[in-house]
């Protein structure tokens, strides 16, 4: 045994113990992030199939055109299929995973200095109901019944009687239960596993993230898996919770016990859902929050007003789901009343935003790839949170709600919104991960096609909305007179969805050319000052770093004046 | 590599690591049993006057009192468990182990009892809206029975004697987060009694 050294305290471990069945947290951490990038890549072609049809609607689509039978065009259950499985797996197999599942596992018991999770093998049971889960979502398009096509909110009267969402339900279960495992064990890690002197105040932005994040997931996905079980029932056991009495499908009266209600469906949804949101920009706010530090050489503006803005906007994020449904006629007063909170909540994330733009005042800006990244997402993500306001107001939204303008609206915050601070977050963190250096040219090759490529899919959907295209058309709204004037941004849009994936062949190149002859990383080859940089790049084995940690300063001692170095490191005296 | 504070409390929080998890768990439980709680609420405000009493009225109040005493009891008994390992005492909480899971298996006895007397009237949970949100809580909070009892047995059997053996204060606090969890499934009957079968 030549490798003991590392780890002298238990035997050695067989290549499926070690990468397949592992409890280590960074191992599970990498695990995450293959299969959501994965599933993501999957997702995005989804939509690239869907946009062929909304460009040139009617003709046959290339190269998997077989898939769709004979003539090899997209039907319009198939191109409602793929809609609601693009929502689906982005959010629930794609970010979520990423942000939570695998920054979360990797990196915040090195952030805090801890040797693992609080609960390792928790946290393997939880990567592994993912896998599971998300097997089971994909197994739904090879199903006799086909995949969900219900849209990812999969709405009643529709959804109970639509095909695939059986399969759906299940898999949504899966998915529920493995995001409680592993949002349980990262508040415990973050509360009880700490390094001396690491004090709450001096946790980074990062670890404050995961831990609000983790309270949303804990909160929030149990009334949806109440709904989904009940939703469950009206399939299979013929209850009749979200079918009200006299609902007539096919000219005939269901036969239904009825007296349900679709509304409380979306109750239960959004309940989860809107909190669900913070749980897609949480994280990347994190991420973003410590590149910035780290790259403009400052100490972060605000820290504490981040902080409690943080925990503020996750408190807020649970009273404002019904600003989805100010169109369902549930009442003037609880529109009032949603839309009051819902103006209530853009205070804190101005107030973090702000400050990220406050912090790159008068400093010294590395441009490096991840703070490329880092530096877009605050306008995409002002773009994202800006557009929101019209659709927070009841009155407002009347017009614009189910257009594109939404579409538009909520994918800037989570396309190049997330995402990008998720690119950020590999590309800053790749050397601790790998002991390589990503390459810097790769890296702006995919920055600036990525930047330019995204606002030309999602900028054009706020002119199309506002025109008043709807979403959910499986033409585009061909078939629709007010459209016509707009349509033509359709083929536009396309083509920029499509040259988006080609842009992500360098990254994809840049991954696996970095691990094998990428440049050999230090420990702390940005400079950094958290904790993280401690350990060996990548971190020892079982234990993470060579020593003990302790904690003596905030987190982000950056140019501190008489100082000798430019940073001061949170884990040296 | 040992996780710390498994075993003894952290300082600064007062804290072992399973409690925490346990509570965190439970409030995600809450959530879950909240979501339907107020699922019943909203379909009893929309079911036409006098539905769900008509359909309560078919449950019977007499098996379902019997059933939250046998769960109290199961309460009291698993709270014993853990006193009598506190004391170093193991055959002690055998003996109390043993009676929390009799009254666990009553519970579901009774329940299958009351199930199938409502199966054979004909009463499913496509009959009514009332039925349909009674059996899924009743069934959802059964299927947490169901769990604690596995998790009971697997700290009955004989290997217990074996955990317990090799680190008793480890097995201690493993009963007191599966008491903590044993009581809130007690805690979700004490409000589904209530709520079903008297309002």
């Amino acid at each position: 045994m030549s490798s003991s050294s590392n780890n002298h305290d238990h035997h050695e471990e067989n290549f499926i113990q070690k990468y397949i069945f592992s409890v280590d947290h960074k191992v599970i951490g990498i695990q995450y992030g293959i299969t959501s990038l994965l599933f993501l890549l999957f997702g995005f072609s989804l939509m690239a199939i869907m946009r062929w049809q909304l460009a040139y609607p009617g003709t046959e689509i290339p190269i998997v055109g077989f898939i769709f039978g004979e003539s090899g065009v997209l039907a319009s259950e198939q191109y409602n299929s793929l809609g609601a499985m693009h929502g689906t797996i982005m959010i629930f197999l794609g970010i979520v995973p990423l942000a939570v599942g695998a920054f979360g596992n990797y990196l915040v018991p090195l952030q805090i200095g801890a040797i693992d999770m609080a609960f390792p093998k928790l946290n393997a049971a939880s990567y592994w109901t993912y896998f599971v889960g998300g097997v089971i979502m994909i197994s739904s398009f090879f199903m006799p019944e086909g995949a969900a096509r219900s849209g990812w909110t999969s709405y009643p009267p529709l959804s109970v009687f639509e095909n695939g969402q059986t399969i759906w339900l299940i898999s949504m279960i899966f998915l529920i239960t493995s995001s409680l495992l592993g949002s349980m064990n990262i508040i415990v890690t973050i509360v009880q596993l700490r390094a001396p002197g690491l004090t709450w105040m001096r946790l980074p932005i990062f670890t404050w993230a995961q831990f609000v994040t983790s309270f949303l997931l804990v909160l929030a996905f149990p009334p949806l898996e109440a709904a989904a079980v009940m939703q469950l029932m009206d399939r299979v056991a013929g209850t009749s919770f979200f079918l009200p009495s006299g609902l007539v499908m096919s000219g005939e009266i269901v036969d239904v016990a009825g007296s349900g209600s679709p509304l409380l469906w979306q109750h239960l949804f959004w309940f989860l859902a809107h909190p669900e949101v913070y749980v897609l920009i949480l994280p990347a706010l994190g991420i973003v929050g410590e590149i910035l530090a780290n790259n403009t050489r400052k100490p972060i503006w605000g820290f504490k007003s981040i902080i409690y803005s943080m925990v503020f906007l996750g408190f807020i994020s649970f009273i404002v789901w019904a600003h989805h449904m100010f169109l369902t006629g549930m009442g003037q007063a609880m529109s009032a009343f949603f839309q009051t909170t819902t103006m209530i909540i853009s205070i804190p994330s101005v107030v973090i935003l702000t400050s990220y733009f406050l912090s790159l005042w008068g400093g010294s800006i590395r441009f490096n790839t991840p703070m490329l990244f880092a530096l877009a997402f605050l306008p995409m993500f002002g773009i994202g949170g800006l557009t929101g306001l019209p659709l927070g107001l009841a009155a407002s939204d009347i017009y614009l709600h189910d257009t594109y303008y939404v579409i538009g609206h909520f994918h800037y915050v989570v396309a190049p919104g997330t995402i990008f601070a998720l690119f950020a977050g590999i590309y800053y963190w790749f050397p601790k991960m790998t002991g390589k250096k990503m390459s810097e040219m790769l890296g702006k090759l995919h920055f600036w096609p990525s930047l330019i490529f995204m606002n030309g899919i999602f900028m054009p959907m706020f002119i199309q909305g506002l025109a008043g295209v709807s979403r959910r058309l499986a033409d585009g709204g061909q078939s629709y007179a007010h459209a016509s004037g707009v349509l033509e941004w359709n083929e536009f849009m396309s083509i920029s969805a499509f040259c988006l994936g080609l842009a992500q062949i360098p990254f994809i190149v840049n991954i696996i050319m970095s691990l094998y002859s990428g440049q050999k990383a230090s420990r702390n080859p940005w400079d950094s000052t958290t904790v993280e940089w401690a350990a060996p790049s990548p971190p020892v084995g079982h234990g993470n770093f060579d020593g003990p940690i302790n904690v003596y300063h905030t987190a982000y001692e950056y140019s501190v004046p008489d100082d000798k170095k430019d940073f001061k490191p949170q884990f040296e005296n | 590599m040992e996780i710390p504070y498994s075993i003894e409390e952290r300082e600064d929080t007062g804290l072992i690591n399973s409690k925490l998890g346990i509570w965190i768990f439970l409030a995600s439980e809450v959530m879950l049993f909240g979501g339907l709680f107020s699922a019943y609420i909203f379909l009893r405000i929309a079911a036409p006057p006098g539905d769900f009493e008509y359909w309560a009225s078919k449950l019977s109040v007499p098996m379902a009192t019997v059933n939250t005493m046998v769960l109290i009891s199961s309460s009291v008994s698993m709270v014993m468990a853990w006193a009598s390992l506190k004391l170093k005492d193991f055959s002690k909480y055998k003996m109390y182990m043993g009676i929390t899971l009799l009254c666990s298996a009553l519970f579901m006895v009774i329940k299958y009892f009351e199930y199938t007397s409502k199966f054979s009237h004909d009463i499913f949970p496509s009959t009514s809206n009332f039925m349909a949100i009674y059996f899924t809580l009743t069934g959802l909070h059964g299927l947490h029975i169901l769990g604690g009892v596995i998790v009971m047995l697997y700290f009955y059997l004989p290997i217990s004697h074996k955990l317990w053996e090799e680190q008793p204060e480890h097995f201690t606090n493993r009963i007191e987060a599966l008491g903590l969890y044993w009581h809130f499934v007690d805690l979700v009957w004490i409000f589904l009694f209530p709520v079903l079968y008297l309002l």
